[in-house]
Order: structure tokens, then C-alpha cells, then sequence
């Protein structure tokens, strides 16, 4: 299994500037911002659940940019209804990519679904998402990097990592309307 | 047909979701919203999106906003009780959040179960600090929306309409 922040890291190394970088609440926003605060990247810290429907819109909207939607098994599975609704739209240009440690890390480890009988990427795959990959290797980074940052879309990687509690790194802003506002003026761009 | 049923507002609507260049529109699909859906699913330049569930629609129009574009969400009174920590999203980044709801349990309504959320509508959308339009007349609805629309995007504030049970009809069923 592989460890959530340098597996991040050589996600979004080198990345091109027309790739917007969309975060789950929590541990998701802190692992991208522990990478740098890019002014692509629009990290949520609350409304569990809306980071996937946000990187939906986002995508219908700026059809020419990469989106890639970066959240933990927990975040997704409070909002599982969308892969259908994204399966049904399929936009090109979004990438999705679970964070799977099978546990509510923020909260004090509780397992999640997927700790148990759920499996993410099959649940994609039944909503209608063709594209679906799990992965778990340190080999096997650079594809998934590949995957959901070039293939045609939507596609769905579930990455398998180990549930550990790092030290936070902050967004940009804690303040909505500054990150934002941001965010909106490079998207827009 | 009654004399009222001479005024197209579903058509307003759509009017003004074209003047307004709104055209993102998120739904449930709903009968008292079905004409002007199916309006806005004909129209080359109108993006629908059929949610799962109502909160979908205020992270995707929000996001469409994040990217440049103006949304709606369509639903029905039951559905705002599912939206409401979704609302955090557009309150707190300043998101132009506009909705169209037709009520229930409100006029004449027919199932008991409609009536809480009838009830507690526009009080949870208070509660989340969203301002509050209603049309109770047909011919309002067109102006009512273009205000809530005007207010939604010229202050990057929350906005809803409220479309009257009375006014759009209360479904019958017919018992047997």
C-alpha cells in the first residue's frame, strides 16, 4: 500500500497549467496543499460530500482544462449518487482519484464502507464510469498519474493507501471568498 | 383550460434563464418544473444535468460558476432539506446559488408527507442565510425570477424562488 503524501506529490509534479486541482475535505486538502499552494487547486474544508459535484461543474464549464478531483473514500461515499451523475454527463476532461485508506482518519480512525464490503471502483464501474482502475503499487504511480491526468474521461482511480494521521498543511486560505476568488481568475483564464 | 392556464410561465422562466445566460441547469425531475425542463433540454445551448439527489446541484452549479459559467438548480420543495450543509459551499465563497422550488404541502396538497419540508422551506433557507423570492400569481413568476436572478449574480449572494403551490396547482390523485 502506498502512503498518501509523496504518492500525491508525484501526482501533480510537473504539472501543466491547465490542470485544475479540485480537493475533499480533509486529509485530500491537506496532502495537495502540502505540495504547494497553486493558484489551480480549490481545496474544500467542509461541505463533505460536494467535492465531486464541484469538480463535475468545473469540468462542464472549462471544457478545455484537465480536472482532476482528488478525495478520500470517506468524502466520496457521502455522495456516491454523483458517479452516476457524472457517468451520465461524461465529461473528457475529468479525472477522479479516491484516496482509499478504508477509514475516517480525521475523526479517529472508524472504519469506512470500504474497510468492509464496499468496493469503490466497482460502484463506479455499476454507475457507468468505463474507465475504472485501482491502484496499490509504487510501480505503479506513474500510470496512475497517466491515467487520470491524460486518459479520456471520466475516469476512476481508486488508490489503495495506508491510513495514517500527518501533520496538517494548510490551503492557501481558510477564507472562501479568497480562495475563490482565485481559483476563479486562473480557471476563467 | 381555466383563464389562468393562458400564461406560460414556465416559458417566462426560460426567458429570463436566457437573458440572464444561464445555462447550467441542474434538476430533480419534477412535475411542476417538467415543461420548463424539457424546454431547456431542447435548447442547443442549455447544459441539463438530472441529479441523483438535490445537493449534487449546488456543488455543479457552483463549480460551473468556479469555471466561468451561470447555473440553476430546479427542485421541489422536498428536496431543499437535502441541500442544506451543501449551501456551506456557495455561502462562505461568496458562489452565486440560484434555485427555483416548487412547492408542496402548502395548497391543497394531497400527501401528508410533503407537508414538513412545505413548512420548513423557507425557514432552513433563512437559517442559511439564502434570500427569499416568491411568485404567487402566474404573471409574476417571470419577474420574480429575473430579480432573484439579478440579486443571485450581481451580489454573489444565495437566492431562491419560491413558486406557490396555489399558483402552480396542486396535484390530485384520483383515489380507487
Amino acid at each position: 500500500m502506498l502512503h498518501r503524501r509523496p504518492l500525491v506529490a508525484k501526482v501533480l509534479a510537473d504539472r501543466p497549467d491547465d490542470l485544475l486541482v479540485v480537493s475533499g475535505l480533509g486529509s485530500s486538502t491537506w496532502d495537495v496543499s502540502s505540495v504547494g499552494n497553486h493558484a489551480s487547486n480549490f481545496c474544500f474544508i467542509g461541505a463533505m460530500g460536494q467535492a465531486a459535484p464541484f469538480a463535475l461543474g468545473l469540468a462542464l464549464a472549462q471544457t478545455g482544462k484537465r480536472i482532476l478531483l482528488i478525495t478520500g473514500d470517506g468524502e466520496l461515499l457521502m455522495s456516491l449518487g454523483v458517479l452516476a451523475t457524472i457517468a451520465n454527463k461524461a465529461p473528457g476532461n475529468l479525472g477522479l482519484m479516491v484516496l482509499d485508506n478504508q477509514s475516517y482518519v480525521e475523526t479517529g480512525n472508524q472504519p469506512t464502507a470500504t474497510a468492509g464490503a464496499t468496493n469503490l471502483p466497482a460502484v463506479a464501474a455499476a454507475c457507468g464510469i468505463a474507465k475504472t482502475r485501482e491502484f496499490s503499487k509504487e510501480s505503479e504511480i506513474d500510470e496512475l498519474s497517466n491515467f487520470v491526468r491524460t486518459e479520456t474521461g471520466p475516469v476512476f482511480a481508486n488508490v489503495k493507501i495506508v491510513a495514517e494521521s500527518l501533520p496538517l498543511a494548510f490551503p492557501y486560505s481558510f477564507d472562501g471568498v479568497t480562495a475563490m476568488d482565485r481559483f476563479r481568475a486562473n480557471a476563467i483564464d | 383550460m381555466t383563464a389562468t392556464d393562458a400564461i406560460d410561465w414556465h416559458g417566462d422562466i426560460f426567458d429570463v434563464l436566457l437573458e440572464e445566460q444561464i445555462d447550467v441547469v441542474a434538476h430533480v425531475p419534477d412535475a411542476g418544473h417538467g415543461p420548463l425542463i424539457q424546454r431547456c433540454e431542447a435548447h442547443n445551448s442549455i447544459e441539463t444535468i438530472t441529479l441523483t439527489t438535490e445537493e449534487e446541484g449546488v456543488g455543479i452549479i457552483s463549480g460551473a460558476w468556479a469555471g466561468g459559467r451561470k447555473g440553476v438548480l430546479l427542485m421541489q420543495s422536498s428536496g431543499v432539506g437535502n441541500c442544506i450543509n451543501a449551501i456551506a459551499l456557495p455561502s462562505i465563497c461568496r458562489i452565486p446559488f440560484l434555485t427555483i422550488i416548487s412547492m408542496r404541502g402548502e395548497w391543497g396538497e394531497f400527501v401528508p408527507w410533503q407537508v414538513p419540508m412545505g413548512l420548513g422551506t423557507p425557514k432552513v433557507l433563512e437559517a442559511m442565510d439564502v434570500r427569499l423570492f416568491r411568485a404567487d400569481r402566474q404573471d409574476e413568476v417571470g419577474a420574480t425570477v429575473s430579480a432573484a436572478a439579478r440579486l443571485a449574480f450581481n451580489t454573489r449572494q444565495s437566492a431562491a424562488v419560491l413558486l406557490s403551490q396555489r399558483m402552480i396547482g396542486a396535484k390530485q390523485f384520483v383515489e380507487g
